[in-house]
C-alpha cells in the first residue's frame, strides 16, 4: 500500500504536469483560486486518521489507486438524455445531467425556468457571468481547513452553476443527476456553485448514479450563498456501488431571515464522506440539516457537520439517523459553534442509530462550542438495537417477524424522510428506503440506468 | 377451546408459574385474580408467545393445536389476542398502517383477499365507534403520546378489528377512570359472542361489575388456588388477599 506521501506527491505531479490543461478554459478567477488551493493542499495533503476530523474514515485505501483523471471535458458517445429517464411519478423537475463531474454538453435547454435564472456549467458561468461568479466562487468553501477541499479547488474544472435572481421563485425543483460513466477507473472532481439571491426560492435534488462498475472516487465541493429572505432546499440522494468513494463537501452561507433545508440520504455506496458546513451569517436564519444512512456489507459512511451560529437569533435543527447492518461502519460528528455575540441562539442536534448486527459500528460525537451566554442548545446521540417490546407488540397482532422488523426500521428512518418539502420526492424516497431496508438494492424500478451496484 | 395442563414457567431460572391447570370453553368469560407478583401477567404473556419466558413443563392446547410450538404472530392469526397491560408506543408506525397490515395478515391466514382501501376504512370507522375512540388518536402513530386510558381503549379497538376467538385482557382496568372503564368494558361486552371466550386478568373486582365472569380463579404464587363463580370476586374485594395467603401458608 502506498503511503500518504506518495499519494500527495502524485497529486503534486498531476498538478504541475497538468497545469496547462487545468488552466485552459478556466477563468482567471478560477485559476487564481486554484493556485492558492494547491499551495494549501501541499501543506495539508489528503487527510489521514491523525487528523481528528477524519479519525473514523481512512481515506488512504480510497486514494491509493491508479485512477484516470479527466482534466478536460470528454465527449460522451451516447445521448445521456435517452439513457436517463427518471420515472418518479409526479416528480416534475427541471433536469440537468452531469457526467463525471462535468456539465453534460448536450443537456436539454430548460425552457420552463423563470426569467433570469441561470443553470449551466461552472466553466461557462465563469466566462459568461463573471460579475456573479467572481463574487461568490471560492468565497465559502474552506480549502485551508481540509485537504480534500483544497484538492477539489486545485483540480476544479467544471460542475454545476445555478443562479436564482432576486425575488424569483422556481416552482419546479431542479434535479441534478450526476452520472459516473467511464470505461476506466476514474477520479472525478466536481465543483458546484449555487447563488440564491434575496427573497428567491429554489429546491435542488441531487441524484448520484454510477453507470458502469468501475472504481470511482468522486470529490465534489458545493458552495451555496443564500441571500436575505431566500428559501433553499438541497436533497442529496447517494446511491452508488460498493466500489465507489464519495467525498461530498457542502458549504452553505446564509444571510438574515433565510431558510435552508438540506437532507442527505445515503442509500448505497462503498465509502461515503459528507462534510456539511453551514454559516449562519445574518440574524433570524433558520437552518435544517438532516441526513439518513442505511448501510450494510462493509459500507462506510461518515457525516461531518459544522453549524456556525455567528449572528444572534438564529435557529438550527440537525438530525441524522442511521440503520446499520452487516459489518458496516458509520461515524457522525456534529459541531455547533455559537459565537460570542450570537445570543438567543437555538441549536438542536441529534444522531440516532439502529444497529442490526453485532459487527456493525457507529462512532458518534456531538461537539458544542458555545461562547454566548443566552442560548438554548441541545444534543443527543443514541445507539440501540431493535425495540424487542415493540417487535412483540406487532407480532402479537399477527404481523410476522420479518414484516414487523421492517415496519420498525422504516418507522425509524421515516422521521428523516418526512422532513422533505417536495411531496412526490418524499413518496419516492419512502419507497426506495422501504426496498433498501428489505435488503434489496433500491433503484427506481423503471430507471433505464441499471446502475451497477 | 383452551386447555392448559401443568404449566410451569421460569424467567432467568426463577420459577413463576408452578403448575397451572385451566380449561376454557367457547363463550366463557374467566376472571383471573390475585395479588401482585402471583404470575397473572406471566400467564398472559406466555399465552401470547413472549419469548422472555421459558416453559419448563406442561402444555397449552388451543383449539386442538399445540400453542407452545407457534410464533406469536401465528397464535394471533389462530385467534389469540393479548390486551397489553402496558401497550407499547411505536413512533413512526401509523395506527392505520399497523391495523391494515394486521387485518390483512389475518385475512391471508383465512384464505381471504386483502381488504380494499375503502372496505378497510369502513371497518375502521365501525370499530372506532364501538370503543368510542377518537379519529385523532387512530390518525397518529401507534399509542404515541396517548394517555393511559386512550392506550387501553386502543387495545380494545384493535381487538374489535381482529375479532379474536380468545381475548386475554391483562389488567385492562388499571389506571382507568370510571368512564373509561365503562367504555372499555362495554366494548368488550359488545364483542362477546357465544363462540368466543375471554380471560380477564385483574387485581380488583370493579371491572367484573361490567364484564360478568362465568368463572373466577385466584392465582397465587404460581398456582390456581381457588376457583368459583362470580361471587368469589366480591369476597376477594371485601376481604383482600391476606386470607388466601394464610390458607396457602405464606
Amino acid at each position: 500500500m502506498a503511503n500518504i506521501d506518495t499519494i500527495n506527491k502524485d497529486f503534486a505531479d498531476l498538478f504541475e504536469q497538468g497545469k496547462e490543461l487545468l488552466s485552459n478554459g478556466s477563468s482567471d478567477c478560477m485559476n487564481k483560486t486554484r493556485e492558492k488551493a494547491f499551495v494549501q493542499f501541499q501543506e495539508l495533503g489528503v487527510p489521514t486518521r491523525v487528523n481528528e476530523n477524519y479519525k473514523y474514515t481512512n481515506l488512504i485505501p480510497a486514494f491509493d489507486h491508479p485512477y484516470n483523471v479527466n482534466l478536460r471535458y470528454m465527449e460522451v458517445d451516447v445521448d445521456l438524455n435517452d439513457i436517463f429517464q427518471c420515472d418518479v411519478p409526479e416528480l416534475d423537475t427541471n433536469m440537468v445531467l452531469l457526467t463525471n463531474g462535468w456539465f453534460y454538453g448536450n443537456n436539454k435547454v430548460l425552457t420552463e425556468l423563470p426569467e433570469g435564472v441561470i443553470v449551466c456549467g461552472v466553466q461557462e458561468a465563469a466566462q459568461k457571468y463573471p460579475d456573479i461568479f467572481n463574487a461568490h466562487y471560492g468565497k465559502y468553501a474552506k480549502p485551508e481547513e481540509d485537504g480534500i477541499v483544497a484538492l477539489n479547488t486545485a483540480l476544479a474544472k467544471d460542475g454545476l452553476f445555478i443562479y436564482v435572481p432576486k425575488g424569483v421563485v422556481i416552482d419546479k425543483p431542479i434535479q441534478v443527476v450526476n452520472l459516473l460513466r467511464s470505461d476506466r477507473d476514474l477520479m472525478a472532481t466536481q465543483r458546484n456553485l449555487f447563488v440564491i439571491e434575496e427573497n428567491a426560492q429554489a429546491k435542488i435534488i441531487v441524484c448520484d448514479h454510477t453507470l458502469t462498475h468501475h472504481k470511482y472516487l468522486s470529490n465534489s465541493v458545493t458552495e451555496v450563498n443564500v441571500a436575505p429572505n431566500a428559501v433553499f432546499d438541497l436533497y442529496t440522494l447517494q446511491n452508488q456501488h460498493l466500489n465507489s468513494v464519495i467525498l461530498n463537501s457542502i458549504f452553505i452561507r446564509q444571510d438574515k431571515h433565510s431558510n435552508v433545508l438540506t437532507n442527505t440520504i445515503s442509500l448505497y455506496g462503498g465509502t461515503i464522506r459528507n462534510n456539511h458546513h453551514v454559516l449562519l451569517d445574518g440574524e433570524h436564519c433558520e437552518n435544517n440539516t438532516y441526513g439518513m444512512y442505511l448501510m450494510d456489507n462493509k459500507q462506510h459512511v461518515d457525516n461531518f457537520t459544522s453549524i456556525d451560529h455567528s449572528k444572534p437569533n438564529c435557529l438550527s435543527n440537525e438530525h441524522f439517523k442511521g440503520v446499520m447492518d452487516g459489518e458496516a461502519t458509520a461515524a457522525f460528528a456534529g459541531r455547533i459553534y455559537v459565537r460570542r455575540d450570537a445570543q438567543k441562539t437555538l441549536a438542536y442536534q441529534s444522531n440516532n442509530n439502529l444497529l442490526l448486527s453485532d459487527d456493525a459500528q457507529i462512532n458518534t460525537k456531538p461537539q458544542l462550542i458555545i461562547d454566548a451566554d443566552d442560548v438554548k442548545c441541545s444534543h443527543g446521540a443514541t445507539v440501540g438495537q431493535m425495540d424487542e417490546d415493540a417487535l412483540f407488540y406487532l407480532r402479537a397482532r399477527g404481523i410476522d417477524e420479518k414484516e414487523a422488523r421492517q415496519m420498525l426500521m422504516f418507522a425509524f428512518a421515516h422521521e428523516i424522510i418526512e422532513k422533505i418539502r417536495v411531496e412526490p420526492l418524499k413518496d419516492r424516497i419512502d419507497a426506495l428506503v422501504d426496498t433498501r431496508l428489505r435488503g434489496e438494492i433500491s433503484k427506481c424500478n423503471t430507471c433505464a440506468l441499471a446502475c451497477k451496484n | 377451546m383452551l386447555s392448559i395442563k401443568n404449566l410451569h414457567v421460569s424467567i432467568d431460572g426463577k420459577e413463576i408459574l408452578k403448575g397451572i391447570n385451566l380449561e376454557i370453553k367457547p363463550g366463557e368469560v374467566h376472571a383471573i385474580m390475585g395479588p401482585n407478583g402471583a404470575g397473572k401477567s406471566t400467564l398472559a404473556s406466555v399465552l401470547a408467545g413472549r419469548d422472555l419466558y421459558e416453559v419448563t413443563e406442561g402444555e397449552i392446547i388451543f383449539q386442538g393445536k399445540n400453542l407452545l410450538d407457534m410464533a406469536p404472530e401465528d397464535r394471533a392469526k389462530e385467534g389469540i389476542f393479548l390486551g397489553f397491560q402496558y401497550p407499547i408506543e411505536i413512533p413512526g408506525v401509523s395506527t392505520v398502517n399497523f391495523m391494515k397490515t394486521a387485518v390483512n395478515e389475518h385475512r391471508k391466514h383465512k384464505g381471504l383477499d386483502p381488504l380494499t382501501a375503502s372496505d378497510f376504512l369502513r371497518l375502521m370507522r365501525d370499530k372506532k365507534a364501538l370503543v368510542e375512540i377518537d379519529s385523532k388518536l387512530t390518525n397518529r402513530s401507534v399509542n404515541e403520546g396517548f394517555s393511559g386510558g386512550e392506550k387501553k381503549k386502543n387495545e380494545i379497538f384493535q381487538m374489535a378489528m381482529l375479532e379474536p376467538k380468545l381475548a386475554v385482557l391483562d389488567e385492562t382496568d388499571s389506571g382507568l377512570d370510571i368512564d373509561a372503564l365503562r367504555i372499555v368494558a362495554n366494548g368488550v361486552n359488545k364483542l362477546k359472542t357465544a363462540e368466543n371466550s375471554t380471560i380477564v386478568i385483574t387485581h380488583y373486582q370493579r371491572l367484573l361489575d361490567y364484564i360478568i365472569p362465568d368463572v373466577v380463579h385466584v392465582l397465587f404464587d404460581g398456582r390456581i388456588v381457588k376457583t368459583a363463580g362470580k361471587e368469589l370476586a366480591l369476597e376477594l374485594e371485601e376481604k383482600g388477599y391476606d386470607w388466601i395467603k394464610e390458607e396457602n401458608g405464606k
